[in-house]
């Protein structure tokens, strides 16, 4: 968009602001930006979101890409990756590492989308 | 955990650092600030505004004439070092830590932005280093014992952006990283990562660093790198600063932990103060409850490395004028190539040079209330004010982003229609964004947004406890990965340059352990272009390989061109065919001072015989030359061809305690004779005793000076403090304390 420099115009409802005044309006707005964004991140995931929790839990960087595709694949990324490997390792009795490796290896996936979908 | 000790005259040897790296638990987390000093005196001087000393360092370069003070400003300097190899950036950050660097920042190797998850091993980078577990490791270990040698906390620093943000913020967390880059918008604009992505990584990322304490700075500064016309976009550079800040207070960062990336938007021949310091002020009016990270402009920063220096200095005379809790060296070589050692040290160097030289200025100048200052600085806030307005107005951040608000030449609210635009539904990692389901749940420290824990009877408060504890709060959970290619990898690399490392071959260095890399200064009387072909074809003959001009400046048009050539020696040279003389021995001007203050001592002088030379003797004594003058030898100059007889004479009138001769003339040894005379002579008139006996010149050996009976002969580029030393020693001698 090109536009002429209508300055004079647009600062006529600020003009008069004190610098208390102007300072206060500045934040207020910039509030109302960040605000929405903020709850974007509250309410979504993404797959490096999941990657960091897997870390976070002990998974081998090699093995975290690996997981959140298998869940992207097969729809279970809104339920958590890390969620996922939990609810393994609780099923089989194994550890998280143990449940993580065997994941990355393409194993209880049958099981992961039974326990998401089917027990819900 | 520091499990060795530098010594100061000692290298430190990387593959020390690489031992039991898997095993290195880092001593600390988050970000340390300089502590003010206590005891403000130094040397001669009493300061305003230091921090507490070092206790090993490189003063500045006249710091030998103060007591060799080293007086630390109060800002932590910023130096950025990453050559490509990691292993040889540790080396240049001990030499940065020694010129007064307490934040070292690495810049990632390109590309790596838009690598999916972690990147492993010891990979060679390209514009950068490859940031990964293993290298930051190496490098905070480094630093840590680094840190030791020096007395001062250095905090490391690198970049979490581009798409695997949240993962790099895990490792840096994990690893005891004290700062980092965080700026989605950054991501958005200049590595077109898709928006919403961004933002939804940026909040899981934060919310990590603010667990581990990292102080956070932003991105805003690129957009004055990348706008055309960049002193046109101060009203957009405060409002992408206030949207990162409180986007990131909010997500739970502290106010002192966000950093603005902030730069003076323009430089010379541009009017720069009266354009830049109203931009400084406008910002800190408005973010000033946010620490400032203030950066040299680099948009207009050409090959000239003085040109590039006086910039520098300049905008460090804004940071003083408003201020900088950060103040970030740029190198002067930054226009030219990726930075050489040397240059960080000469960055560190005209920091600590500017500030401490505008010590407690502030005391003494304060900015006008009003006045075109204040009249400018409200005129940018306004148009920030309005920005941030139209943003709303069109529907939220990532509708101006997608129409082009940012990045636009025009000054603000002018638009010219050149602004970055990128699509709300668009760029990498669009299209891989997953709405949290009421189940979802992540059972991990510092994870950001909604996690139902309590489905498994977790608390909220410690989600992690649902598996005993994540790595934030047990590291043995770590997985430590070393090595992922046996080729690219330090160890290779480290081998290649075994002979180097040991000792046993010296090559000169400007970034890379062996690279031979030597630059040359040059004036050619020619024009540029015949000027440019002159010096490689010089470089050529001079046996250098890949001669290549990096700095061209004309001195006139038709009469020179100043040229600056890098090129790489192709020889090593062994250090043990080296023949190296022994070190001048020279007392300090404080010892001279007191020796002759407490002793005074008188010196009658003169060339002897018939000799005309007066100019190697008046060096000697003449305080402006650096003579015994300056000590506060008293000296009585008889002039040239002095008879020995008056010498001795005017020794006894005068009750002098040295006779020093100048002889030049050598034929038939006559300088030796004179000096011979000079001694029969002191013997026999019976003050021999009394007076120091020396003699110098040009063709004078010492050695055979002392033969005839003498105290001390002086040769060929002898100086004040050689007779100055000796004199006081020899005194000192006589009188037994010696």
């Amino acid at each position: 968009m090109k536009r002429a420099d209508d300055f004079e115009q647009r600062r006529q409802h600020i003009a008069n602001l004190s610098d208390e005044e102007l300072y206060n309006k500045f934040w207020d707005l910039t509030a109302q930006v960040v605000d929405p964004l903020l709850e974007l991140g509250r309410k979504n995931t993404t797959p490096s979101v999941e990657r960091a929790v897997l870390l976070r839990m002990g998974v081998s960087s090699l093995d975290t890409q690996k997981i959140v595709e298998g869940c992207m694949d097969r729809g279970l990324m809104g339920h958590g990756a890390g969620h996922v490997v939990y609810k393994i390792s609780k099923e089989k009795g194994i550890s998280i590492r143990e449940a993580s490796i065997k994941l990355a290896q393409g194993e209880y996936w049958d099981d992961a989308v039974a326990l998401f979908k089917g027990g819900k | 955990m520091a499990d060795f000790e530098l010594k100061p005259n000692e290298k430190l040897d990387v593959r020390e650092i690489l031992k039991d790296i898997d095993k290195y638990e880092p001593r600390r987390r988050g970000w340390t600030w300089r502590k003010p000093a206590e005891n403000k005196n130094m040397g001669p001087f009493e300061y305003h505004d230091i921090s507490e000393p070092l206790k090993n360092s490189v003063g500045l370069p006249p710091a030998k004439y103060f007591e060799n003070i080293d007086p630390q400003p109060m800002p932590v300097i910023t130096t950025e070092i990453a050559s490509g190899r990691f292993e040889d950036d540790i080396r240049r950050m001990r030499m940065a830590a020694w010129h007064g660097a307490d934040h070292i920042m690495v810049i990632r190797h390109m590309g790596q932005s838009h690598i999916d998850g972690l990147m492993e091993g010891t990979p060679q980078g390209i514009g950068g280093i490859p940031v990964t577990r293993k290298q930051v490791r190496a490098q905070r270990k480094a630093l840590d014992i680094i840190e030791d040698e020096v007395g001062r906390p250095i905090n490391y620093h690198s970049y979490v952006s581009g798409v695997a943000g949240p993962d790099v913020a895990v490792m840096f967390a994990e690893e005891g990283i004290n700062g980092a880059h965080q700026d989605p918008q950054y991501n958005v604009l200049y590595r077109d990562i898709n928006c919403v992505r961004s933002f939804v990584d940026a909040c899981e990322s934060k919310k990590i660093l603010a667990w581990a304490g990292i102080l956070q700075i932003d991105g805003a500064h690129n957009a004055n790198a990348t706008a055309r016309e960049a002193w046109k976009v101060m009203p957009e550079l405060i409002v992408q600063h206030a949207i990162n800040s409180l986007f990131s207070e909010k997500v739970g960062i502290a106010p002192d932990h966000i950093a603005l990336s902030t730069v003076p938007p323009t430089a010379t021949p541009a009017p720069c103060m009266y354009m830049d310091l109203p931009y400084a002020v406008a910002l800190r009016d408005f973010c000033g409850r946010y620490k400032m990270r203030a950066q040299q402009n680099t948009k207009y920063i050409c090959s000239s490395v003085r040109e590039a220096t006086v910039t520098h200095v300049m905008n460090m005379f804004i940071s003083k004028l408003t201020s900088a809790d950060i103040q970030s060296t740029i190198t002067p070589d930054e226009g030219r190539n990726v930075p050489w050692h040397i240059y960080n040290m000469e960055a560190c160097d005209n920091a600590k040079q500017a500030l401490i030289g505008m010590d407690g200025l502030m005391e003494m100048v304060e900015l006008k209330k009003d006045g075109p200052l204040r009249e400018m600085a409200r005129d940018i806030k306004e148009r920030a004010v309005l920005f941030m307005e139209e943003i709303i107005e069109v529907g939220g951040y990532f509708q101006a982003v997608q129409e082009g608000f940012f990045v636009d030449s025009a000054r603000y609210p002018e638009r010219n229609g050149d602004g970055i635009a990128r699509k709300i539904e668009g760029g990498v990692g669009y299209g891989y964004i997953f709405e949290r389901e009421e189940d979802y749940m992540a059972p991990v420290t510092a994870h950001y947004g909604y996690n139902n824990v309590e489905q498994y009877g977790g608390d909220p408060e410690n989600p992690s406890a649902l598996i005993g504890g994540c790595t934030f709060e047990d590291r043995s959970k770590i997985v430590f990965i070393d090595e992922l290619d046996e080729e690219d990898c330090v160890a290779r690399r480290l081998e290649k340059v075994e002979k180097y490392l040991d000792g046993k071959a010296i090559k000169p260095e400007m970034e890379w352990c062996g690279d031979g890399v030597v630059l040359m200064t040059m004036m050619i009387p020619a024009d540029v272009r015949t000027a440019e072909a002159t010096a490689l074809e010089i470089g050529r003959r001079l046996g250098l390989e890949n001669p290549e001009v990096n700095s061209k400046e004309v001195m006139q048009q038709a009469e020179g061109t100043r040229i600056e050539m890098k090129g790489k020696i192709t020889f090593d040279v062994d250090p043990s065919t080296l023949e190296i003389p022994p070190e001048p021995h020279h007392l300090d001007d404080a010892t001279l001072y007191k020796e002759f203050e407490e002793h005074p001592m008188v010196v009658v002088c003169g060339t002897v015989g018939e000799d005309e030379h007066s100019v190697g003797l008046r060096e000697i004594i003449n305080i402006k030359h650096g003579g015994i003058e300056k000590w506060g030898i008293k000296v009585n100059y008889l002039g040239t061809s002095v008879p020995v007889e008056k010498l001795v004479d005017a020794a006894i009138e005068l009750n002098a305690n040295a006779i020093l001769a100048s002889t030049i003339i050598s034929h038939d040894n006559i300088h030796y004779k004179n000096m011979k005379r000079i001694n029969d002579l002191a013997i026999e008139k019976g003050i021999r005793d009394k007076v120091i006996i020396a003699a110098g010149g040009t063709q004078v050996i010492p050695e055979d000076a002392v033969k005839t009976g003498i105290d001390a002969g002086f040769g060929r580029d002898s100086h004040g403090i050689d007779v100055a030393t000796f004199l006081c020693e020899e005194a000192q001698r006589r009188r037994g304390e010696l």
